[in-house]
């Protein structure tokens, strides 16, 4: 029992190690000075204030997606649209704040509703025609993140701005951004999300584990049969679990559109944040508090890996390449844990 | 003994973690601590990068330029540069910069212009300059190009070599920026040969060269024979176009008009072992010069902060790209004759359609 709850800790940590001296062949093979290159992302995600607000800036919509795509593997459902469903959210938090005048108490969280909402229905569309066609909600998530792409830079164009690429700045009263964050961080990105993402991993846990309905949610994830035969409406409770899934996402969506740009521009393409949320799901081992941790990783690598080129002069295509295996071996830690597990039993 | 195994590894993890921190430690001694007397300039690019063969590319060889030429070193304290990944890197590669203690900081592209201006706001000791775009602060340098003129030039090629009397335009998106090359360039069909019609067409992306192409593709069969682009990425589906029609058709007289830089090479073709161009000329924004002039103007310590800097013709900031083979010498002379009466203010180039309008009804 005790050996246990070591590997927990340890699994995740040797896999980083690992990654790290993979990373460091790379480097000493490109001629670069793999010491100076990982103190520096290092330093990059932690050194001071400045360098720990953006890097929990990174991870807030991390959290968010993370917990998206983790709450349907959960219910058995494979969401690939949490991008799509950032974005919506992203738009209309952003919508909400620019065209309403109200106090903040109110202003705030309706933005941040609709932006759930905007994701919930994005989430809707494939979890019904999942539930009722049996359309596999693979394919249709993807195509709904290109809808969502191309819907929204037509309504920024047409609707929020005068055929400019930009939104209008939202108003303060909708703004999570924060002078006194700011300060402490000497003027990093840092703004309240943070405690909403927080606040949204215990929703999940809560949700999930301590209610009847994510029990049901969970067990239609096992086994859609069992469940029938168990009387659970199994329809229901896909489209309910794809609502939820995509509230989430949509809520990351208004991190990046209240926190941290206070607008919405139109984009060439996606924005990444929804994919990266799949692997933060699976490294986090679909359990909140896990996701908690992996996305703080993310955002570490993601922040941390801007300082490399400059702090160690490693080019940004090898920065890519080293994120990368530190990620891949995260992602293998059962390799790890096979690994150790034959150790002991040589040692019995 | 299994738990004397785990705490083994355990302690060897210890170990590792104390050792990675103090590495930390050293990266942030490194960080803060050198200050040196030299002029250090950087730059952050957009997403395209330092490789992107058009505008980031040319900001960093004047960035280049302006280091070796006053013996700098690539990293802190000499010339560098930060690329951006996405949008949200914009502000954190802005302000890495500024606490490297550059003396002088580049944002190149008009989306950078929010995260300059907060950035600029809260670090009102740094000087800072942004391409493509006026921001109004009173540490930051603005450089913008006059392309209606360069554009006017490439115009008056177009006028003149025409043999259909009939000319187009490819767009990227209709955004201000692009409108002041479309106005320019009808402007100079305009002024040498106003029989001649200009077809304008924008493919709403700039990095889209299949709509480049299918643009050309229409435009060409219906007897345009020379195509502006000022679409990036999307241009290179007009080249594609031309050079395929190129090979079908060696005798056929298409053209292509660059943008940004010299595309003389993008327009190369090879039928049989003779090597033809479809490039006619290209109109050239040199950005590596303004980046360079602006550096070096800062490192005299007459930092042109909350100026806007427009580069013109006579600033060589924008004007015909010196590969002209294909541009016959009166033409060439014409060309110079307009550039003079831009140059001495005797012609106001349009810098969009309603002045266009006003400058068409002049000429008639």
């Amino acid at each position: 029992m005790r050996s246990n709850r070591h590997q927990q800790f340890l699994i995740p940590l040797l896999a980083v190690l690992l990654g790290m001296i993979a990373g460091s062949i790379v480097m000493l093979v490109s001629g670069y000075n793999p010491v100076a290159g990982f103190s520096s992302l290092i330093y990059g995600a932690f050194g001071d204030a400045y360098y720990i607000g953006e890097t929990i800036r990174q991870t807030t919509p991390y959290i968010l997606t993370g917990l998206a795509v983790a709450f349907a593997f959960r219910t058995g459902l494979f969401n690939i649209g949490v991008e799509g469903q950032l974005i919506v959210g992203w738009l209309a938090a952003v919508w909400v704040g620019v065209s309403f005048d109200l106090p903040k108490i109110i202003h705030l969280p309706l933005a941040i509703l609709a932006a759930a909402a905007a994701g919930a229905l994005w989430g809707l569309i494939p979890g019904v025609l999942k539930a009722y066609v049996k359309v596999h909600e693979v394919i249709i998530t993807i195509m709904m993140n290109y809808i969502a792409l191309h819907v929204t830079n037509a309504i920024i164009r047409s609707v929020l701005s005068d055929e400019g690429f930009k939104s209008e700045p939202i108003k303060q009263s909708a703004s999570l951004q924060s002078e006194f964050l700011e300060a402490m961080t000497y003027h990093s990105t840092m703004h309240y999300g943070i405690l909403i993402a927080i606040a949204a991993a215990f929703v999940m846990w809560f949700l999930l584990e301590r209610t009847t309905k994510g029990f049901e949610l969970r067990a239609v994830g096992f086994n859609q049969h069992a469940s029938q035969y168990a009387g659970m409406n199994v329809r229901a409770n896909i489209i309910l679990a794809m609502v939820i899934s995509g509230a989430f996402a949509g809520v990351a969506g208004a991190m990046e559109g209240l926190g941290t740009f206070g607008n919405i521009s139109t984009k060439a393409g996606f924005t990444g944040l929804g994919f990266d949320g799949i692997a933060v799901a699976l490294i986090g081992g679909n359990n909140a508090f896990g996701i908690l941790l992996s996305a703080l990783l993310f955002g570490a690598l993601k922040v941390g890996a801007l300082e490399m080129p400059s702090g160690a002069g490693v080019p940004t295509e090898l920065v890519d390449i080293i994120i990368a295996l530190i990620i891949f071996f995260v992602a293998s830690s059962y390799m790890i844990r096979w690994l150790l597990s034959r150790g002991q039993k040589g040692a019995e | 003994m299994v738990k004397k195994r785990f705490g083994w590894a355990l302690s060897v993890l210890f170990a590792a973690g104390t050792l990675l921190s103090a590495c930390g430690g050293q990266g942030g001694d490194n960080a803060g601590g050198k200050k040196e007397d030299t002029f250090s300039v950087a730059m952050v690019t957009d997403v395209g990068g330092v490789d992107d063969r058009s505008f980031n590319q040319s900001a960093w060889e004047g960035l280049q330029k302006f280091g070796k030429d006053n013996g700098l070193e690539k990293g802190r304290g000499g010339y560098d540069y930060l690329q951006s990944t996405s949008d949200a890197d914009y502000p954190t590669n802005l302000n890495k910069l500024v606490r490297n203690d550059f003396d002088l900081i580049y944002g190149i592209g008009y989306l950078m212009g929010d995260a300059m201006k907060e950035v600029a706001e809260q670090n009102p000791k740094k000087h800072f300059a942004i391409v493509d775009t006026v921001v109004d602060a009173p540490n930051v340098a603005s450089i913008t190009f006059k392309e209606h003129e360069g554009s006017f030039l490439v115009g008056v090629v177009a006028g003149l070599m025409t043999k259909t009397n009939k000319v187009g335009f490819v767009g990227g998106m209709e955004i201000p920026l692009i409108e002041k090359f479309e106005s320019g360039f009808r402007a100079g069909v305009k002024a040498v040969n106003p029989k001649a019609t200009v077809e304008v067409q924008y493919a709403g992306a700039f990095d889209q060269a299949d709509k480049g192409k299918a643009i050309a593709s229409s435009m060409y069969a219906s007897g345009i024979d020379i195509i502006y682009h000022a679409a990036g990425g999307t241009g290179n589906g007009v080249f594609s176009e031309a050079k395929d029609l190129k090979k079908k058709d060696p005798n056929r007289e298409i053209w292509v008009i660059g943008v940004d830089k010299d595309q003389a090479p993008e327009g190369e073709v090879k039928i049989g072992d003779k090597t033809y161009n479809v490039t006619l000329t290209s109109m050239v924004k040199r950005v590596d010069v303004a980046v360079y002039d602006v550096a070096k103007r800062a490192q005299a310590g007459d930092f042109p902060g909350g100026q806007a800097i427009e580069y013109g013709l006579p600033e060589n900031g924008v004007g015909i790209a010196p590969t002209q083979d294909n541009i016959p010498d009166d033409v060439l002379k014409a060309v110079d004759e307009w550039k003079e009466k831009i140059a001495n203010g005797e012609v106001k180039v349009p810098t969009n359609r309603k002045e266009y309008e006003q400058f068409a009804a002049t000429l008639k």
